[in-house]
């Protein structure tokens, strides 16, 4: 007890640039180590879903048949040669797979772990997150068009008109979000929906939340919204040309992406570290009713098990469908909804009945 | 976003100068980029320095909605655009040096008018670490903005919103054609689909195993 006293009076010292250094080291890692053990959940639900067993041969100190498959999986790739193809377009070929991956890294600044935990408790968190994840896009595109690839550039050019139209519906859900929360901040959003599973964003934006969660997934071209890999049709899409450790980043993109939009959908419209228990009669007076980090892994479990189980179920769009579902299906769901956001803050009802909105 | 404190005013002139710096090497590649897609993308990396350059001025809202708009949604059609051009760059450079007095005139143009905007009020108002004066410590840049365009500027900020959706509505009713004999899909009937109108469940009997 008394070295830790020791170690954290230490920390407190550090000065404020190096504690912010050391956090986000800490998040990135985290970070990348789930993404890593997701690839092996992906693997293994589907596998369980398709009656197979999964990845089941490498162990990590022989424990867990497959938990060792991710590791297996990085050095494989990190030990193959990054092809580049002739007449490619070296620089924006090898630029294009970190500004993939940026994007998705950086978005983590501002969400809100647990009750004390933020790193950039920002005012406008929620335009951050928007602006962010628009910029993901690039990678994709110049990853397409660097290739000199006619594979690769059909991939780009899909994912990027599919991209720009779901960004729309996606931030007219949360615009919703934000009336109902009166504030960009996230922190103060998930502060908002305090009260118990029933208090949550989710009940009274519901259809705001399941347009939010089918754009999201299709923000991250995760499967049945994934005709920008295509296999199909085009190969594997914008990264066809990809080898190795630049395909890996891509991959690694991908899946951080998918915790990331698991997370804000958490925070959004599921109370973030908000437990479902606080509140109630019984165990709301337990441990159980206590905000934490507990909460908000275990909800962006659930999401991240829903992107692997759409991946299981459905099959892929069609291209002209996934247009007509984004702008004539999402986008007027969202606009009615704001309207009745509208009328139900004139009338008190739901989040709009708290007394800090009078 | 905090009211810059003393001891972060250098920070902050620091890190003007070093995103202004990379503003104008992008600006200069914008233009002397000879292939129209690393123009479009020196154009993104302006954009982005000057939204990193308005963040140190505390103008959050403005920072990320250039982001948001320019970088995340325009740069992005225009990419989508400039990459599938067949462009033929002895074509487009034939007029250069033809037109080049216009250009520098333009140029000078503006010049001279920035100078004379810092010249009336000096070089103190440009100063960078300074923000702006007075803001408290829960200062929401946000928030005020919100607080006057919907208010005092509204009508004018709802005019400038009917005016861009009649642009929008021109341009879709301009470029809307009906070639005759198109061949398109009723997505109505696809989606009215049933399967008792598609498939036909046959019953057979079972083969003896032999």
């Amino acid at each position: 007890m008394h070295t830790i006293n020791h170690l954290l009076a230490l920390w407190a010292e550090l000065p404020e640039l190096l504690r912010t250094l050391v956090w986000i080291l800490i998040i990135t890692i985290g970070v990348i180590l789930c993404v890593a053990f997701l690839t092996l959940w992906e693997r293994k639900v589907i596998g369980w879903m398709q009656l197979r067993r999964g990845p089941n041969r490498v162990r990590i100190f022989g424990l867990l048949p497959g938990l060792g498959q991710p590791f297996a999986d990085v050095f494989k790739l990190l030990s193959k040669e990054v092809v580049v193809p002739a007449d490619a377009n070296r620089v924006l070929f090898r630029l294009a797979p970190a500004l993939a991956l940026v994007p998705a890294l950086a978005a983590w600044a501002v969400i809100p772990l647990s009750p004390a935990l933020v790193l950039s408790n920002a005012n406008a968190g929620l335009l951050y997150l928007l602006a962010l994840s628009s910029m993901g896009v690039y990678g994709i595109i110049l990853a397409g068009w660097a290739s000199n690839s006619k594979y690769a550039f059909l991939g780009a050019m899909r994912s990027a008109a599919q991209m720009v139209a779901y960004e729309i519906a996606m931030g007219f859900a949360l615009v919703g979000v934000l009336m109902a929360a009166g504030s960009m901040n996230l922190g103060a959003i998930v502060r908002h929906q305090e009260g118990g599973f029933l208090a949550w964003n989710w009940f009274w934006l519901f259809p705001l939340l399941v347009v939010y969660f089918i754009a999201g997934v299709a923000e991250t071209n995760r499967a049945p919204f994934d005709v920008a890999e295509g296999e199909s049709e085009i190969v594997a899409g914008f990264h066809v040309e990809y080898s190795g450790i630049a395909f890996a980043l891509f991959f690694l993109a991908e899946y951080a992406n998918m915790i990331l939009i698991s997370a804000l959908t958490a925070v959004f419209f599921f109370g973030g570290w908000l437990s479902p228990f606080a509140g109630y009669p019984g165990v709301g007076a337990t441990f159980l009713a206590d905000p934490s980090f507990f909460w908000l892994g275990l909800k962006v479990f659930v999401f991240l098990f829903l992107f692997l189980w759409f991946r299981a179920t459905f099959p892929r769009y069609r291209y002209d469908q996934i247009m007509r579902l984004g702008w004539k299906a999402l986008i007027p769901v969202t606009l009615v909804w704001i309207g009745v956001e509208m009328l139900m803050s004139v009338v008190h009802i739901g989040p709009w009945a708290r007394p800090w909105f009078h | 976003m905090h009211p810059i404190g003393e001891g972060e005013t250098v920070l902050v002139e620091i890190l003007f100068y070093f995103f202004a710096t990379l503003l104008v090497a992008g600006a200069l590649g914008v233009i002397t980029a000879r292939n129209p897609v690393f123009s479009a993308l020196f154009l993104v990396f302006s954009f982005v320095n000057s939204a990193a350059i308005w963040l140190l001025m505390g103008a959050e809202f403005l920072a990320i909605v250039l982001v948001l708009v320019y970088v995340g949604a325009v740069m992005v059609l225009f990419l989508f655009v400039v990459m599938m051009l067949d462009i033929n760059l002895a074509e487009l450079r034939r007029g250069f040096a033809r037109f080049a007095w216009l250009g520098w005139l333009t140029a000078l143009a503006l010049v001279a008018e920035i100078t004379a905007v810092v010249w009336r009020h000096g070089l103190g108002a440009l100063d960078a670490g300074r923000g702006f004066a007075g803001e408290p410590a829960d200062y929401s840049n946000t928030l005020q903005l919100g607080k006057v365009l919907y208010t005092h500027y509204a009508y004018p900020f709802e005019l400038a919103a009917v005016l861009l959706v009649i642009a929008l509505v021109a341009a879709i009713a301009l470029t809307l054609r009906h070639r005759p004999g198109l061949k398109t899909q009723d997505v109505g009937k696809q989606v009215g689909v049933r399967a008792a109108d598609r498939l036909r469940i046959v019953k057979t009997s079972a083969e003896k195993r032999a």
